[in-house]
């Protein structure tokens, strides 16, 4: 037996040498003692799966809860005397709308660089006194430094060493209920301090898997205890980084380091509403944020590639890494496969690439060489099931 | 006879034919199977190359050929249904049979015991 694909979940570039040790988070004694199969990712000692296996965490997410520990990522402080300073200072590093931002209220963000290249995707929470960001895992050193390069210095940055547990799926409002009474009014991406089962919690409603639910910032010390109280719930079942993974491809959502990376623009990635109306060449912020005149320029003319769904055509999965070609005997690759494997609930496989735009119209056949040979794949709309958000 | 190769695979003797799986440390590994890709019948197999392949949600992994030979059988029911492989891998999750070309290819391969004790 060898393992012979990418690891969608643990792409080399988020893995430190083997020589390192890896860190633990919070709740890492909560995985062994549920029996979790632990991997190291992006610096950390992380749970792959625990005894249900794959699929059936990822089918329980869909249909009822699942809870993740998510501590490895960055969770950011921006603090300034005037909390318009921090978004103004943030608008130069992401063509988000930031000061157009409610207190209460979270967007998704791209650190862009100057060659509109995405150096992160980030959440942006603004608390009123300050603004929360929360950013992938491997990048988080990086980030913070990229901040403190480029804002003032009178904005104070903090990197938060807080648990980051989240719940999702249709049943996280019931099970969260009776803890924190006040989070069913919370509506998609919204953000609210409360406590969660007496405990002071920084509570947004989103998450990565396409699901309704919540991701819960916690004291380090206090997380094992909201995590048992939650896991106690006969709805909730513990959930690793592999059904992470798949629940994040069926929603279509990118990957940073597989789907996205300095080498892909936001538009290119599909990722162009990311790119506030405001920050666009008529808005009322035209700009002035990294790789403006590329990222302006793509939205006008049209980017030369896009980020499209892919379904195999067979059972075979198609992997990241799989050269994509226009039709079965073209020398040349037209694009790559960026993230692949099976869907659980699509009970198919499920892919994203890169195709270029005049063949990413949906309907479109072709082709992706795994082990020598070409399988056809159908170019398809995202996400592959429809989320589960509660918008109203 | 049931023998076992450090690549986690597991062959019974029966006559001069090999019946070939993976084991059951190997399946727990892998998780939940979702495809199965098997050699065609008639094939000639060469110890060392790529046999077959087992791809659970995250990855794909090849089974070499633990023994040359030619591949008499597969197992169309684990190709219909990779679940068997994971709830039976030394069982009904079987992935298919080959002759050998050389009847004392197992002798060098662990029992049951040296296997125990290799995949710990």
């Amino acid at each position: 037996m060898h393992e012979d694909a990418v690891e969608p979940v643990a792409p080399a570039a988020h893995t430190l040498p083997p020589s390192s040790e890896p860190e633990r988070t919070p709740i890492h004694a909560l995985h062994l003692l549920h029996g979790a199969r632990m991997v190291p990712f992006a610096g950390y000692d992380m749970p792959l799966q625990y005894p249900a296996g794959l699929l059936k965490e990822h089918l329980h997410t869909r249909s009822a809860a699942g809870l993740f520990d998510v501590s490895h990522m960055g969770q950011i402080a921006l603090r300034a005397e005037d909390p318009a300073a921090v978004a103004s200072a943030l608008e130069t590093l992401i063509p988000a709308d930031i000061l157009g931002l409610k207190p209460g209220r979270q967007r998704y963000g791209l650190l862009t660089d100057v060659d509109g290249g995405i150096l992160d995707d980030l959440m942006i929470a603004h608390l009123g006194d300050r603004f929360v960001l929360v950013v992938n895992a491997a990048r988080k050193a990086a980030d913070a430094a990229h901040l403190r390069a480029h804002l003032p210095e009178s904005i104070r940055i903090e990197m938060l060493p807080r648990a980051l547990i989240a719940l999702q799926g249709p049943k996280a409002e019931a099970v969260l209920a009776p803890l924190a009474p006040d989070l069913a009014t919370m509506r998609f991406m919204d953000v609210r301090e409360m406590a969660v089962g007496g405990v002071p919690a920084l509570v947004t409603r989103s998450g990565y898997t396409g699901e309704d639910g919540f991701e819960i910032s916690l004291p380090a010390d206090s997380a094992a205890f909201v995590a048992e109280t939650l896991l106690a719930h006969p709805e909730v079942m513990p959930v690793g980084l592999g059904a992470r993974d798949s629940l994040r491809l069926e929603a279509g959502l990118c990957l940073h380091g597989s789907d996205i990376d300095p080498g892909t623009s936001p538009i290119e990635a599909g990722l162009t509403w990311a790119v506030s109306p405001a920050r666009r060449q008529v808005g009322a912020r035209a700009g002035g944020f990294p790789g403006a005149a590329r990222i302006l320029r793509e939205i006008a003319d049209g980017p030369a590639r896009l980020r499209v769904g892919l379904r195999p055509e067979g059972r075979m999965p198609v992997r990241a890494g799989a050269p994509l070609f226009a039709d079965l005997d073209e020398a040349e690759p037209i694009g790559a496969v960026t993230s692949g494997g099976f869907g659980p609930s699509v009970e198919a496989p499920v892919a994203m690439g890169y195709l270029p735009t005049a063949l990413s119209e949906p309907g479109r056949q072709v082709f992706a060489e795994v082990r020598g040979r070409r399988l056809p794949l159908a170019v398809t709309r995202l996400p592959f099931v429809p989320a589960g958000f509660k918008r109203g | 006879m049931l023998r076992f190769t450090e690549e986690h695979e597991w062959l019974k003797l029966e006559g001069d034919i090999a019946t070939v799986g993976i084991t059951t440390h190997a399946a727990e590994q892998l998780g939940d199977l979702v495809f199965i890709e098997l050699p065609k019948v008639g094939a000639a197999l060469k110890k060392g190359e790529g046999a077959a392949v087992v791809e659970s949600v995250k990855a794909a992994s090849d089974v070499y050929a633990p023994v040359s030979g030619e591949v008499t059988e597969v197992n169309p029911a684990v190709v219909d249904d990779p679940t068997i492989v994971g709830g039976d891998p030394q069982g009904a999750g079987w992935l298919y049979r080959i002759r050998l070309a050389d009847p004392g290819a197992l002798d060098s391969l662990m029992d049951e015991a040296a296997y125990a004790a290799f995949a710990k």
